[in-house]
């Protein structure tokens, strides 16, 4: 079982050591329907928490992804735009969009589990 | 709390998201989610809820003048049945609000306006009404939208209305469906063939899912019908048009009758008209990847900003980028080089001559006899 942590506002966080593959819930994929475009950031961008690190449009809005703990942007996913049904596949899997190397690994502890956050979807709904 | 159309209950058992829109509680999208929605309506039918919209009646000796005065149109020699897209202008020669005013008989007409304007409208209109004319709101009637192009087809098969003579911009009044009188206007904001049908809002919900039994049916919301208007070109009030935009600047001057030089701020409108406009609505069409939405600036080669985006959005049948906004005219032509910025990043981008997509309405041909005759169809 992968182990996944989320945000409140439904990053998806894959934990690979240091690094974290950030993506978005699968509640968030069917809150935004149609995805058209994604916006990447640079590579080497440092980012604190909560900074903006990548723009979901649908064809409904525009969605920014939150960086869900601060770090450096190590990787971002190229094949994401010319391919946007990779975003329903797991983080890890070719769902991630960005990848991050956590600059403080205690500040994961924050975020929910898969437990917390299916409490948290039936709070918010 | 937010209104309710008589068919709110129709659209929670469709599984629709509701959301707020000009005071009402309405369907953004059905189970199929906007792009399915936006391609079913190009390429089938699409089914509309629009009740949240005004509806009202103008009579008497006096209606013909008033409506030229309210509006820039003439009605004088309008035929019966024939239906005018108009707007009201205010004495800046800005838009009070963009309608529909139908022609039903000599001295009676049929008009369909803004959901998010109908009191400013109401008052608007009456404020000017002469003792000759009478404006009776039709608060108890909704309205379905049933527009693609199996629309006709579907109405046929569904409840034997035969539209086969009824010409686009037209209407054909005392129809009976389901037993209630409506009027079946041959027109729409999609740019496709379709209808916009006046029901008794008792009759709604019976009339709405009567229709979605056809299998060339779906019911679609207001966010696909954003995107179908966008791709026609057709101007969103509050976005596009508003009070501060003249219908010259608007690329509305069509709506203007020869004849009627006596409507309120007829003096700026002309005088704009005759001069020509700075600035214009122009399409535009991104080049690059991206999505820009209302609120983006318009940018030109030199990065100087020229205007701004007052609707944009995706466009599912081009698949690209497409959104309007005003520009001066020096950069109106099609094909002129631009770009749109979206948080902080140029995109490139031209104007584009609108519609972004061909219309598929029918031929507004000339209105015989007979169309508009009382009882000439029956359901």
């Amino acid at each position: 079982m992968a182990d996944y942590k989320y945000t409140k506002d439904h990053e998806c966080v894959f934990v690979d050591g240091q690094d974290v593959w950030v993506g978005i819930s699968s509640y968030a994929r069917e809150a935004l329907g149609d995805l058209v475009y994604v916006e990447l950031p640079e590579v080497g961008k440092s980012v604190s928490q909560g900074d903006d690190i990548a723009v979901i449009e649908s064809v409904k809005t525009a969605a920014e992804v939150y960086a869900p703990v601060a770090g450096e942007v190590i990787a971002v996913n190229e094949a994401m735009p010319d391919d946007l049904d990779l975003i329903a596949k797991p983080v890890e899997q070719g769902g991630w969009i960005v990848k991050l190397k956590v600059a403080d690994s205690g500040a994961l502890d924050a975020l929910m589990n898969s437990a917390a956050y299916e409490a948290y979807l039936k709070e918010v709904d | 709390m937010a209104e309710r159309t008589p068919l709110y209950d129709s659209h929670l058992a469709l599984g629709a998201k509701t959301g707020p829109f000009a005071g009402y509680d309405m369907p953004l999208y059905y189970k199929d989610g906007v792009l399915q929605e936006h391609l079913w309506t190009r390429a089938q039918a699409g089914l509309f809820d629009v009740s949240h919209m005004g509806q009202a009646i103008v009579e008497g000796a006096g209606a013909v003048s008033f409506l030229e005065r309210i509006t820039p149109s003439s009605f004088q020699n309008k035929p019966n049945g024939r239906a005018q897209y108009t707007v009201l202008t205010n004495e800046a020669g800005g838009i009070v609000d963009d309608l529909i005013i139908t022609r039903l008989e000599e001295q009676r007409f049929f008009l369909v306006f803004n959901a998010g304007c109908k009191d400013k409208d109401i008052g608007w209109m009456k404020a000017v009404l002469p003792d000759g004319a009478s404006f009776q709101v039709l608060d108890t009637r909704a309205l379905i939208a049933l527009q693609g192009p199996k629309a006709a087809e579907a109405l046929m098969s569904v409840f034997a209305v035969d539209t086969s003579a009824l010409p686009y911009m037209a209407i054909m009044q005392d129809v009976d469906i389901a037993g209630a009188h409506c009027y079946v206007s041959r027109l729409g904001y999609t740019g496709e063939d379709g209808f916009e049908i006046s029901v008794p809002g008792e009759k709604a919900a019976l009339i709405w899912s009567a229709l979605l039994r056809s299998e060339m049916v779906k019911p679609v919301g207001l966010a696909a019908r954003d995107s179908l208007r966008l791709e026609m070109g057709y101007p969103l009030y509050g976005h596009d048009i508003d009070d501060t935009t003249s219908p010259v600047e608007a690329g509305l001057s069509w709506v203007m009758g020869k004849d009627n030089t006596g409507f309120i701020g007829a003096d700026k409108v002309l005088a704009q008209k005759a001069a020509g406009p700075e600035r214009v609505r122009v399409g535009v069409r991104l080049l690059d990847k991206g999505v820009a939405r209302e609120g983006s600036e318009i940018r030109n080669d030199l990065d100087v900003k020229i205007g701004m985006l007052t609707s944009g959005g995706f466009s599912p049948s081009l698949e690209a980028s497409i959104g309007m906004g005003y520009v001066p005219v020096a950069y109106a032509a099609p094909g002129t080089k631009i770009f749109v910025t979206v948080r902080g990043r140029n995109i490139a981008a031209e104007i584009a001559a609108m519609p972004f997509v061909p219309a598929r309405t029918k031929s507004m041909k000339k209105l015989d006899t007979g169309i508009e005759k009382k009882g000439a169809v029956n359901g």
